[in-house]
């Protein structure tokens, strides 16, 4: 059972408080595309809000249930990026990569899907646990913008539903997409960035020095990329995770 | 597994990462933000049809103000119109301010040699303090109370991220980022909050490029010094009618100056020491909204007004006294002041400017603001007394003080182009984290500043024009 416990240890450290037959869901998405709407239709009431443990940052948490299963949804800010330019985009992050979410919810603005396409491509390279939610369908549809959902989803390798969530639709096959992912073993196989020869080079030298450095959850060629992007900040949370698991 | 073993894994790995970006001159954080975009796009095309629809009148306005044809046209008419209302409008109300506080002036100094308190103290906290206090805020704040509502309005409008719009391939050109265009309307603002700004720059080099060169772009504090020596040197011998306008055109050809010379300086950053590949970036154009009156002149007056003009006096106090203890204690035959003044002399010459001018923005260096305060101080010092009630009587003095329209010319580009003032350098080093890059601030506006005005007067007096 040392593995529930770790997994509870690290909810706690982001103040996430989950039964352990809870699911817990990661919700991100860039400002404005909507994000607390969709929050808002699958936990309706059953939620609360604070901050992140010692952050300034407004943390809200939400509970609904699907199929005798209980979910519990934590919205992480909205951020254009996974950089960690910003503490916000260092909250986020940080929690897709340590807060073991069982899934992660990516809500993209249907109306400018190429700038949101973005983070969802980000969070692809973290984790293989994600549902696209494409969310502003309606207002996309009278801007004459048509997605084409079947064919992002072939694209994404992972499942992406169409929502409008001010008007509750496909918010019901939402919740059959993140059970989906969530609870069952099979594991999605997600679309990559493909870098360019340089990078891939770079990413190649790194990844050979990196082969006995312990990364706990984090893929070894996506810490390689941040290592380049020379941004430190994911030490501190790869130390922080040696730290709680190991007491 | 013990820490201390798994942090030292994380130092070598991060160690080895950095000889790999060191290998490839820094550029590979682009390179990794560049190719998430392109990824980004080329999913997007193939998931996203656009279908033809009738336009609003939103979109047809986009066609003209974003237009290749009216685009600039527009954009520079805009920019003239603001400053024209600006100085229109603080003309009466700079004049009835400075009148005001001479009036107040006289009434202290009766009171302080009725009381029979020592001439000096007179002097630190009337001619020094007060009237340093005084002349900051007849200049700064009519410009300042109408050019801010007009910017705020410009921005609640959604005129500004067309503005965005509209330089973006210009920028691209330069190697840099077209949100660059957003972090310089916020330097129009503050500098430091401009240079703030440059968060919303997701490359690295873009940034550090985009914090170079925000203090090319007037903040307020320089930007009075703009309008007051524009409005009394270019505009003063012209019918009343054509003076503003004069004064505008002036202020907007210096304003457009400083945006050549972000676009040069940022090319040349990109090809030297900033090398790399402009990023692409998503540019939205929210939709155009009707301003509300209220907020728009809350912000712009409480936010904005109030807080650089406070910060203005809180510098213009202790600067004007110790300008004037500077001024007043004299050492052989002349003033501490005079010294320096005539230290710093030959380079001012050769600039086209004079010693005094070069010891104002030295002074200067807390807060543009107070410049010209401490420079009439300092002219009034030095035995040729005039009253300062009026713009007119700011031509005298300078006059008086050997100016000609060369020196007026290179004021305002000194103005325009010379170092940040500290609190931008302190916003600088904690943006970027780096003690290089604060001294590039600090250093590529400076080096600029005497290049641009030592040519200039060079060419001027070369042609005889002079």
């Amino acid at each position: 059972m040392n593995a529930q416990i770790n997994k509870q240890v690290l909810r706690e450290h982001f103040g996430i408080h989950a039964r352990p037959e809870q699911v817990v869901v990661a919700l991100a998405g860039n400002p404005n595309v909507g994000k607390s709407t969709v929050f808002n239709s699958l936990t309706g009431l059953r939620q609360h809000t604070g901050n992140w443990p010692g952050k300034t940052v407004d943390n809200a948490q939400g509970v609904f249930s699907y199929r005798q299963t209980s979910f519990l949804l934590v919205d992480l800010p909205g951020t254009y990026s996974l950089l960690a330019h910003t503490i916000e985009e260092q909250i986020a992050r940080d929690f897709i990569c340590f807060g073991h979410p069982d899934a992660t919810l990516v809500v993209l603005d249907a109306t400018c899907l190429e700038r949101n396409l973005n983070l969802a491509l980000q969070v692809l390279e973290i984790t293989p646990r994600v549902v696209i939610c494409v969310n502003l369908m309606d207002e996309a549809r009278k801007r004459g913008i048509i997605i084409d959902v079947k064919t992002l989803e072939k694209e994404l390798r992972v499942p992406v539903v169409g929502t409008a969530a001010r008007i509750g639709e496909g918010i019901e096959d939402l919740k059959e997409a993140l059970w989906q992912v969530a609870t069952q073993s099979t594991h999605a196989e997600p679309a990559q960035v493909r870098y360019s020869l340089e990078v891939e080079e770079a990413i190649r030298e790194l990844s050979s020095a990196l082969d006995a450095v312990p990364t706990g959850p984090l893929n070894r060629r996506w810490l390689a990329l941040r290592l380049l992007d020379g941004n430190p900040s994911i030490l501190a949370g790869i130390n922080t995770y040696f730290e709680l698991i190991s007491n | 597994m013990s820490l201390v073993y798994t942090q030292s894994w994380l130092d070598k790995a991060s160690n080895k990462a950095e000889e790999i970006r060191q290998r490839y001159d820094n550029r590979i954080a682009d390179l990794i933000v560049k190719d998430l975009y392109a990824n980004a796009e080329e999913i997007a095309r193939k998931a996203v049809v656009f279908r033809r629809r009738s336009r609003g009148w939103d979109k047809k306005l986009d066609d003209i103000l974003t237009s290749r044809r009216f685009g600039y046209p527009v954009m520079v008419a805009l920019l003239g119109a603001v400053f024209w209302l600006t100085i229109v409008g603080a003309n009466y109300p700079s004049d009835l301010l400075a009148l005001l506080f001479s009036r107040l002036q006289e009434k202290l100094t009766w009171f302080f040699s009725a009381t029979g308190l020592p001439d000096w103290f007179h002097g630190v906290m009337v001619l020094g303090l007060f009237a340093g206090l005084a002349s900051v805020v007849a200049v700064m704040l009519p410009p300042m109370a109408i050019f801010f509502p007009l910017f705020t309005l410009l921005e609640d409008l959604g005129y500004l991220p067309r503005v965005a719009f509209n330089l973006d391939h210009i920028f691209k050109r330069c190697g840099a980022c077209g949100k660059q265009a957003l972090t310089m309307c916020m330097g129009f603002g503050c500098n430091a909050a401009g240079v703030v700004s440059c968060r919303i720059i997701d490359s690295p080099r873009e940034r550090i490029m985009a914090i170079l060169t925000n203090n090319f772009v007037p903040c307020n504090g320089r930007f009075p010094i703009l309008i007051a020596i524009g409005t009394v040197f270019f505009a003063g011998t012209l019918p009343y009618g054509l003076q503003s306008a004069a004064a505008a055109g002036v202020v907007t050809a210096m304003v457009v100056l400083g945006v050549l010379l972000t676009f040069g300086v940022s090319w040349l950053l990109s090809q030297t020491i900033l090398r790399g590949e402009p990023s692409s970036m998503v540019l939205e154009l929210p939709p155009y909204r009707m301003p509300q009156l209220l907020p728009v002149i809350y912000r712009s007056i409480i936010d904005r007004t109030v807080f650089v003009l406070r910060r203005a006096v809180i510098m213009a106090a202790p600067a004007g006294a110790l300008t004037w203890v500077l001024a007043n204690t004299h050492i052989g035959d002349f003033s501490i002041l005079a010294h320096i003044a005539t230290l710093l002399q030959p380079l001012g010459q050769m600039i086209g400017l004079d010693g005094f001018i070069l010891l104002a923005f030295v002074l200067g260096l807390p807060a543009n603001e107070i410049v010209i305060p401490i420079l009439l101080m300092m002219y009034l010092s030095t035995g040729r007394m005039v009253d300062f009630a009026s713009l007119e009587e700011l031509r005298q003095v300078l006059i008086n003080n050997g100016w000609t329209w060369l020196t007026a010319v290179n004021m305002m580009l000194f103005t325009l182009l010379h170092w940040p003032c500290t609190t931008t350098l302190l916003t600088v080093y904690k943006e970027s984290g780096s003690k290089k890059w604060t001294a590039m601030a600090f250093l590529i506006p400076t080096v600029t500043a005497f290049l641009v005005c030592f040519m200039v007067t060079q060419a001027v007096r070369l042609l005889g024009l002079v």
